[in-house]
């Protein structure tokens, strides 16, 4: 058994996984192991499975025409596709960040609130907690703790995905999921939500699609390479980045391809 | 070809350049060395500052690939290699020099019973074909030619190593040969300081091959 996993049992793990949309198949035949408390990047050029792979984690492909699955996806080796599992249990579990950050048009206050205001809660003292807790968490506090009433739709593109990040931590998730979360920003808010990520795998498990190869290799701790649904290699990122054992990935991360 | 490949060409055939250029170095300096050629010696020296230059200008050359290029994987041991192989040539540059300046140094030439007993002649020879084999190995992607040098090193460590004996044995037999002996005693150690910089670049060429760390094993 691997490190980082409680009682030996990875957090999130794909046993024997394939995916396909209709008729075309997107994943193949996926086995990989992620361990709490890391963050694990997954690349790979457009349409090659990673976004698939990555919302499989909480059942976002479901409504997607023609989604098949077969295999396994685990959060904590419990079945999340097990006809007993929860949706809405789910996603409190597994808390997601999209490429665009999205707002929803509500002051800062009430955007980071509704996760939990949805769930019934409406203990002003434990909502105001919870605020400050996730927006500090985001590193955004400091910037909007005297506008928290202010519309979030006016803050940059760079603090609106920190609120974001701080509205799917605001319920407390174990898991984080994020789709390009900085691929819309400019290099100072990247360089932020990085030291956010680097920051929060102290408490979370991550996983990362990233199209930036660098920002793979700054925050991950591992790595992993697919291409036309097949996961070519997955390893700890220095290795993958310093000497990959497979020539595609090899090809693909040095800007080779194709 | 894109502008990264270019750049990679481009400093693959500084490192040639500046591997060539040793090798002219050094082989003139035993030329100047064993037949006590003054002007030849002095060509060396000026030749010295051509060497400096170069290693600068591969330098920069790495600096602005890893800025602007980032690379990674192969790419990365490649241009980390050739940063290393870059200071290890300028020191093989400094010590050719520094044998030529030995000829101008001397006020008598070199005895050839002390030339012939520490076997000055082989060492240079040892030398130059050991910068001849890694550099034809780097070129022609040719590994089991570069890993020649390791055997041929520990050729030149061996020599060196009975040289401070079998001088010694020379000073006591002819106290008058002890100037003459001494500048050859240096010299010997200067060509073993240059074998072990030519197999620091071989192990720097099979890291960036194939991507195994041969330093400091035994």
């Amino acid at each position: 058994m691997t490190m980082h996993s409680v009682n030996g049992v990875p957090r999130l793990e794909a046993r024997n996984l394939s995916v396909h949309y209709g008729e075309k198949l997107v994943l193949k035949n996926i086995t990989a192991q992620i361990h709490a408390h890391s963050v694990t990047a997954l690349i790979g050029p457009s349409g090659c499975g990673k976004s698939t792979f990555l919302r499989l984690f909480n059942r976002m492909n479901d409504y997607i025409e023609g989604f098949k699955k077969e295999g396994e996806v685990l959060i904590d080796g419990a079945d999340i596709y097990h006809k007993s599992t929860k949706i809405e249990e789910l996603r409190k579990t597994v808390g997601m960040v999209f490429q665009k950050p999205n707002p929803f048009p509500k002051s800062i206050f009430e955007n980071v609130a509704y996760g939990l205001r949805i769930r019934g809660v409406n203990d002003k003292n434990i909502l105001g907690e919870t605020v400050e807790r996730s927006l500090k968490q985001a590193a955004l506090w400091d910037e909007v703790k005297d506008d928290l009433k202010k519309s979030a739709l006016a803050l940059s593109g760079g603090q609106q995905q920190r609120l974001c990040i701080a509205r799917a931590l605001a319920v407390e998730p174990s898991v984080i999921l994020m789709d390009e979360p900085a691929s819309a920003l400019d290099p100072i808010s990247t360089s932020k939500i990085e030291d956010l990520i680097y920051q929060l795998k102290s408490k979370y498990t991550i996983l990362l699609v990233t199209h930036n190869m660098h920002q793979a290799g700054r925050v991950s701790d591992k790595t992993g390479f697919f291409y036309l649904g097949d996961l070519i290699e997955f390893g700890d990122t220095e290795q993958i980045f310093t000497n990959p054992k497979q020539k595609q990935t090899e090809n693909y991360i040095s800007g080779r391809f194709g | 070809m894109t502008s990264f490949q270019s750049e990679l060409t481009q400093l693959r055939g500084s490192i040639l350049e500046m591997m060539q250029l040793t090798k002219h170095q050094l082989e003139k300096s035993k030329e100047a060395f064993l037949n006590m050629d003054t002007a030849l010696s002095r060509e060396v020296i000026f030749n010295e500052a051509r060497i400096n230059a170069m290693e600068l200008s591969i330098d920069r050359q790495c600096e602005n690939i890893f800025a602007l290029f980032n690379p990674v994987a192969t790419d990365l041991r490649f241009v980390i290699a050739m940063m290393k192989m870059n200071s290890d040539l300028e020191r093989i540059g400094d010590y050719a020099s520094g044998l030529a300046g030995y000829v101008l140094k001397m006020k008598e030439p070199f005895k050839n019973e002390i030339l012939e007993a520490v076997r000055m002649e082989e060492m240079f020879e040892i030398a130059i074909t050991m910068v001849t084999e890694v550099m034809e190995g780097f070129r022609d992607e040719d590994d089991q030619m570069t890993r020649r040098v390791f055997q041929k090193d520990e050729g030149l460590n061996k020599i060196n190593s009975s040289c401070a004996k079998v001088i010694s044995e020379l000073i006591l037999k002819n106290p008058e040969i002890t100037h003459n002996a001494l500048f050859l005693f240096s010299a010997t150690k200067k060509l073993e300081r240059v074998g072990d910089h030519i197999k620091n670049i071989a192990e720097d060429i099979i890291f960036y091959r194939e991507a195994e760390v041969l330093k400091h094993r035994k």
